[in-house]
């Protein structure tokens, strides 16, 4: 068995070689060896992505001077009318947060601050959506609701913080429902907005094909919809994240907002800048994590 | 595909058929008293100027439209809205762009509750015939314009329909594209006998595709002429230049390019086209320019 096997793979090599001399007499139909395809591919890799790769030079660039011109400002105390004496330096600001991420009361008030976020934002993206959705479809609905919409809109959600601690029993709910507010109008208008843009020919596309009102809604005007939620909830968690840490800075006692804040009342000036870095940080973070879920929600998107 | 059953309906007749539009100045009449009749398994076309109505004539056996007088009716059933009975083929291709070719061929077959798995035979099957089948996974953002309107085509075509309606399928398509499409669609109707209503303003397009051709006339449009394109079929692209081809191709542009002249508005006939009889007040045209 073993060695008729072998018998028959033996004329192929046979071939092979008569082949050889042909394809030595004609070295341009050789094809390439691995090693250099590799490094080809290496080579293309690089001419279709420099652009991306010194898109990320530059910016590591420009936050290492960020830094460095902090660095210098702090530690030689600038002052021409800008007062650089009391901020901390950039070193500073590093052993604060080696220190900050040593004690549990800093990540909790990071989780806390994280909790509020998720709750309020959450909800709001639970009943915008779905209205928006409602009142891009029906236009009594949106006769209906958009003039309070309007009302409501401009104000700011710090200008409902008071409003906001008379409505609610708990100072905590108070503050998850400033955030609410924020990120809700931006999502709602979004998702209206996308309503208004679907294409109808697209609608009579479905219907020309046996879709039904449920179906068509489902099918074509919510999909439809989808990267304009997306940028409904992108913006609103940036509202979000504002409005959350005025109202923390304001009513709380806990929250990234109330470090902030109590860092400065308590002459902590290191834990200010903490702070700051750590909400933006937090705010960009959530943006991405957005942007992330909308790609894989959104397979067909150019982006 | 059940071909056989097909032949014997899809018989779409349009009687009286008048639709208005209401404006502040009063009614404007968009179509007037036209009446066409594709029988079952026909290739009809209708040309005419642009803004004659024909499209609001097949937007009405679509239903999207409702006529202000007169009948549409399939199979002797009054048409009533839009559905699968009458499939739809756009300019703007229209696919999905969140569903891959084949879930957009699939649509139709999802509406009407068939399982996946049967679905996706039946989508292939298509996607085969209009030679797309490794296409079947991409997003219809990445094909060129003559493969979204072949999946526009056959997404129609996946749910059996009575009679295809195509609204100037191929208008946004390049000459050469345009003219592979013509002998595909051909192609398909052939192997489906699906009766067909095809709307364009190309005339040799419509001669080269159909059994008979309605021209319409301009604003408000009524049906000028009816002509019976005889050329024998399978048809091949050489007999464009047939003297049979070019004696129907000068009859139908006579038709129409007094019809576009009318709907270019009162200022424009032959006598302008060809710069005779204006009155130069005495000077000479070069002066005048």
């Amino acid at each position: 068995m073993d060695s008729a096997a072998r018998k028959l793979d033996a004329p192929p090599p046979v071939a092979a070689a008569d082949e050889a001399p042909t394809s030595a007499a004609a070295p341009n139909f050789v094809p390439p060896k691995s090693a250099p395809y590799w490094k080809g591919y290496v080579q293309r890799w690089l001419a279709l992505h420099w652009r991306d790769l010194r898109a990320i030079a530059i910016g590591a660039l420009s936050l290492a001077l960020f830094l460095l011109a902090w660095h210098l400002l702090t530690t030689y105390r600038v002052s021409f009318h800008v007062r650089f004496v009391n901020v901390p330096s950039p070193e500073m600001v590093l052993e604060s947060l080696t220190r900050a991420l040593h004690s549990s009361t800093f990540m909790s008030h990071v989780l806390l601050s994280c909790r509020r976020i998720f709750i309020g934002f959450t909800i709001a993206a639970v009943v915008a959506v779905p209205l928006g959705l409602v009142m891009g479809r029906f236009r009594p609905v949106r006769e209906f609701v958009f003039p309070v919409a309007e009302v409501l809109r401009p104000i700011p959600a710090i200008a409902w913080v008071p409003m906001s601690i008379m409505l609610w029993p708990t100072n905590e709910e108070s503050i998850v429902f400033i955030t609410f507010l924020g990120s809700f109008f931006p999502i709602l208008l979004n998702t209206l907005h996308g309503m208004t843009m679907v294409d109808p020919v697209l609608v009579r596309a479905a219907q020309c094909l046996g879709a039904r009102e449920a179906s068509i809604f489902r099918e074509v005007y919510f999909p439809a919809t989808l990267p304009y939620v997306f940028t409904g909830l992108t913006v609103g968690m940036g509202v979000a994240w504002v409005s959350l840490i005025a109202a923390e800075m304001i009513s709380g006692q806990f929250g990234i907002g109330y470090f902030t804040w109590e860092a400065y009342s308590l002459v902590q000036y290191a834990d200010i800048a903490l702070g700051m870095i750590c909400i933006g940080v937090l705010g960009l973070g959530s943006s991405a994590v957005i942007r992330g879920v909308g790609r894989v929600i959104m397979p067909w998107g150019k982006t | 595909m059940t071909a056989a059953a097909a032949v014997s309906k899809g018989r779409v007749t349009v009687t009286n058929f008048s639709l208005s539009y209401d404006t502040l100045e009063g009614p404007v009449e968009a179509v007037s008293d036209a009446a066409i009749c594709v029988n079952p398994g026909e290739f009809v076309s209708i040309i005419g100027p642009s803004g004659c109505g024909k499209s609001t004539l097949l937007n009405a056996v679509a239903g999207f439209l409702k006529p202000t007088r007169g009948e549409v009716a399939v199979d002797g059933e009054p048409v009533a809205g839009p559905s699968a009975d009458r499939g739809m083929v756009f300019q703007q291709y229209s696919l999905f762009p969140w569903k891959t070719v084949r879930e957009n061929v699939e649509f139709g077959l999802k509406m009407k509750g068939i399982d996946r798995s049967k679905r996706e035979t039946s989508a292939r099957t298509l996607l085969g015939l209009a030679g797309l089948l490794s296409f079947e996974n991409q997003y219809p953002d990445s094909l060129s314009g003559g493969m979204k309107q072949r999946v526009g085509i056959i997404r129609a075509l996946a749910t059996g329909p009575k009679v295809l309606l195509l609204d100037e399928p191929f208008g946004a398509l390049d000459a050469q594209t345009r003219v592979i499409m013509q002998q595909i669609l051909t192609n398909m109707w052939q192997r489906l006998k699906t009766s067909v209503l095809f709307v364009t303003h190309d005339i040799d397009e419509a001669i080269f595709l159909s059994d008979r051709v309605y021209c319409m006339t301009a604003r408000p449009g009524t049906i000028k002429a009816e002509v019976a394109i005889p050329l024998e079929r399978p048809r091949q692209q050489s007999m464009m230049m047939s003297s049979e081809f070019l004696a129907l191709r000068r009859g139908l542009m006579s038709l129409i390019r007094e019809e576009s002249l009318k709907a270019m508005g009162g200022e424009v006939n032959d006598t302008a086209l060809q710069g005779l009889g204006i009155d130069l007040h005495g000077q000479t045209l070069a002066d005048v320019i």
